[in-house]
């Protein structure tokens, strides 16, 4: 029984380890695992191109966060518009350091990390063309860095910082506030839109990895 | 989908393990063996190795830093030569002073309410692997689910203490800077998240069938 197998024609749940014949889903459908109904696979119609414009345009909307206004600061007589570069490089040493460095790499750096590996992925799937070298590499750490990658969770912050200062100065949000809240939209949008086991099949196509 | 033939006296087939199939948790690959997914070049395992162990170890590391971020303080403001210290209790206090009970309660939350639950959940998910507790295991895979989805959450109050610290560096006469417990509360974070991906979802329900693992 065990050796007539082929592993091929396989699939096994990732989280309850229950093997289920392989096959694609139909236009729309969800196939589940029997034990414990995790997805295995959903159709995405267009997975790749949305995936890809998606992370195109989030790498676009984190570069323009980090330069244009992001608070307006209005004190006792003065004006002033900060960018989060500004309000990076504004902290001093101390325990700031390493608050600096959790900051940018949960907003900024894996963000920007992880839409520029989906991007590299996909974009020769996308025609149909093969694989760039180490395709493999970078979608697994994409893949890898999804959950530490925390706009919404920033977005949130910012807000909460906002009622904290209300009684003592006057801040309203500039452009690259609303550029991390439309990044965090297009996350959610492409979180629909995406099936990284669809994507695996036709990266493991080639193979070359 | 309909999963391979019953080949034992029980509702489902057959796990990857128990074909003899090591299953790739990154990428859905199946093989006969191998140390590296031949499709992704993730490290395979048929079970994470010493996922109960590594999960401990973060865990306990995620509780040790959470007891300095509660005792020291979050905030040390100081104005015209008078200090004040912020605990993170002592923030969702002032705010529940001011009248904003609404994030308040966001506060509250994400940095006592949320971490508490995901070390008792962890621990206890832990526990009823060892010990091979006949708790239903599609309850224990969605809180295992809900604590991997939420636990990143607990980070607002880092971000709030970034946040002020920046646009006071920016402007205002007082100075703000962040405590010890702002640096060791995203620590603890940190810790709890690795500790949630360490936990192998697949020895859950290997216990239902398997008994006591001596891990
Ligand atoms: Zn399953
Ligand atoms: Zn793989």
């Amino acid at each position: 029984m065990v050796a007539a197998i082929d592993p091929s024609r396989l699939i096994a749940c990732p989280m309850c380890d229950l093997l289920h014949s392989a096959r694609s889903a139909q236009d729309g459908e969800r196939i589940r695992c029997a034990r414990c109904r995790t997805v295995l696979e959903s159709s995405r119609p267009k997975a790749i191109d949305r995936t890809l414009a998606s992370a195109a345009t989030n790498v676009i909307l984190i570069i323009g966060a980090l330069f244009f206004p992001f608070i307006k600061l209005e004190g006792a007589g003065s004006r002033q518009n900060a960018t989060l570069v500004d309000a990076l490089s504004a902290f001093g040493g101390g325990l700031t350091a390493p608050l600096v460095l959790v900051v940018a790499a949960f907003i900024v750096i894996i963000p920007l990390m992880r839409a520029g590996a989906l991007c590299y992925t996909l974009w020769p799937l996308r025609f149909g063309r093969r694989p760039y070298r180490h395709a493999a590499r970078a979608f697994r750490f994409a893949n890898s860095l999804k959950p530490w990658s925390m706009a919404e969770i920033f977005i949130i912050g910012v807000v909460v910082a906002l009622v904290k200062v209300a009684g003592m100065a006057e801040v309203s949000l500039g452009p690259a506030f609303w550029m991390l809240v439309a990044m965090v939209a297009v996350l959610v949008l492409e979180n629909h839109n995406f099936c990284r086991w669809t994507i695996w099949r036709i990266l493991g196509q080639d193979s070359t990895v | 989908m309909d999963n391979l033939a019953n080949t034992r006296t029980r509702q489902h087939g057959l796990t990857a393990r128990e074909a003899g199939l090591i299953a790739c948790t990154t990428c859905g690959r199946l093989d006969r063996a191998g140390l590296v997914c031949a499709r992704c070049g993730a490290t395979l395992s048929s079970r994470y190795p010493d996922s109960i162990q590594r999960t401990l170890a973060w865990l306990a590391a995620g509780i040790v830093c959470f007891i300095p971020a509660n005792l020291y303080p979050m905030l040390i403001t100081r104005t015209l030569g008078r200090e004040e210290k912020n605990t993170i209790i002592g923030g969702v206090i002032e705010l529940v002073n001011y009248g904003s009970y609404f994030v308040a309660i966001v506060v509250g939350v994400a940095s006592i309410v949320i971490p508490v639950a995901k070390f008792v959940v962890i621990g206890l998910l832990v526990a009823s692997i060892r010990r091979a507790w006949p708790l239903d295991p599609h309850a224990r895979l969605h809180l295992y689910e809900i604590t991997e989805f939420i636990g990143r959450w607990s980070m607002i109050d880092v971000f709030v203490v970034a946040i002020l610290v920046a646009l006071v560096q920016l402007d205002f006469v007082a100075s703000v800077n962040p405590g010890l417990a702002a640096v060791s509360f995203a620590l603890s974070v940190i810790f709890t998240m690795l500790a949630a991906q360490s936990l192998d979802p697949r020895l859950i329900w290997d216990s239902i069938e398997e008994g006591p693992s001596d891990e």
